[in-house]
């Protein structure tokens, strides 16, 4: 138990590095990645006036309702989802049935570009998220919070 | 599952608030979400009917400061109780790093405290968790209302792990704080020895 997904500064580059390309690329608003338990990893583009803590967690919920719906049907997930608004689109594919990616745009772009371009991020993603795997593997069991005290904790509390 | 990250300096936690219809999971987010500081909090969402009857969850980012250069993040979740909404409580399930079951004290509330904790271990198991050794406490609340029945009585159908327990009055606040931070704490201490995937 208490698993935790542990991202070190060096993957986290380069899967932030991945989202700022998909934005030029794709001429898109704001990309973002959330893992599937609805926590932000990391967001790019015009994020200032977005709640990006928010989108993270619904976008998860949805994602999570949508994989239980497709498994009623006899499927294991849909990885892609696209929902069209009036001026705003939402583009949403899961990557490695573990991270979800988010591509928020408008009319200054097509919905077969941000496609093209999601396929190429999501592939070079997949690859990023297996190092994350294996370097946890390879750290072995210590956790990154085994030297915290009990006095941490209660500090924490205490304010 | 925890979510630490190096490069943003953040861990992240799930919490879960578990219980019964209407024994008062919403009630508590929103009386944290009433509380606490502004630069502490994000936006409440609240995915419910429009009775106000939670239909798929809700949910509450607090921050609680740092331990070691590392901001403390806790996210904060209740499940629809209704028992039609199995489904969607396995969902919120995902991924948790600690549950509150919120127990409502009312006598002819005890038979569904009992199936819902029920229901709770079973929908853990199935996620891979053990209700037995997952950080875990119990909320009596609605204390305050003349049908409550005694807390011994609550304990003994619903504490038999004799995890850290709290009365409470939601509405008020009686105890809601309390139930926050002892979750909080075994989290953080189950991540101190706990290894990472
Ligand atoms: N008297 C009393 N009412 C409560 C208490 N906690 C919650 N309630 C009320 O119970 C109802 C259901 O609460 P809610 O939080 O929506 O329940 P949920 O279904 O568990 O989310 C609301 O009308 C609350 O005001 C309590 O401690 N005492
Ligand atoms: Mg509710």
């Amino acid at each position: 138990m208490a698993n935790s997904l542990v991202m070190y500064e060096e993957e986290f580059s380069r899967i932030h590095a991945v989202c700022e390309r998909l934005i030029r690329e794709t001429h898109s608003k704001v990309v973002f990645l959330v893992d599937k338990n609805g926590q932000l990893i990391t967001a790019a583009g015009q994020t200032q006036n977005v709640d990006t803590t928010s989108l993270a967690s619904l976008t998860a919920g949805n994602v999570a309702a949508m994989g239980g719906l497709a498994k009623l049907i006899g499927e294991s997930e849909f990885p892609h989802q696209f929902h069209e608004g009036t001026n705003e689109s939402l583009y949403m594919t899961v990557i490695g049935g573990r991270v979800v990616l988010v591509v928020i745009f408008d009319n200054r772009t097509s919905l077969g570009l941000v496609r093209l371009r999601i396929k190429k991020a999501s592939d070079e993603m997949m690859r990023i998220l297996e190092s994350v795997t294996m370097r946890a593997e390879y750290s072995g069991a210590a956790s990154p919070f085994a030297e915290i005290s009990d006095a941490d904790i209660e500090n924490l509390f205490s304010e | 599952m925890s979510f630490i990250n190096y490069s943003s300096r953040e861990i992240n936690c799930k919490i879960v608030y578990y219980g019964p219809g209407l024994c008062g999971k919403t009630t508590n987010l929103h009386y944290i979400h009433k509380k606490v500081g502004p630069n502490m909090k994000g936006k409440l969402i609240s995915l419910s009917t429009e009775t106000e009857r939670t239909l798929f969850f809700d949910f509450l980012p607090l921050s609680l400061g740092e331990i070691r250069g590392f901001r403390t993040r806790f996210h904060l979740y209740t499940v629809p109780g209704q028992v039609f909404y199995d489904a969607s409580r396995k969902l919120i399930l995902k991924g948790v790093d600690g549950v509150v079951f919120v127990a409502d004290s009312q006598l002819e509330r005890m038979e569904a405290n009992i199936e819902s904790l029920d229901n709770l271990r079973v929908n853990l198991a199935e996620q891979g968790y053990d209700l037995d050794r997952i950080p875990f406490v119990i909320q009596y609340n609605k204390r305050d209302l003349p049908n409550a029945v005694p807390v011994e009585e609550l304990r003994r159908e619903l504490n038999y792990r004799n995890v850290p327990e709290w009365n409470a009055i939601a509405p008020q606040g009686v105890g809601v704080f309390d139930t926050l931070k002892s979750v909080a704490r075994l989290v953080l201490r189950e991540l101190k020895k706990g290894g990472s995937r």
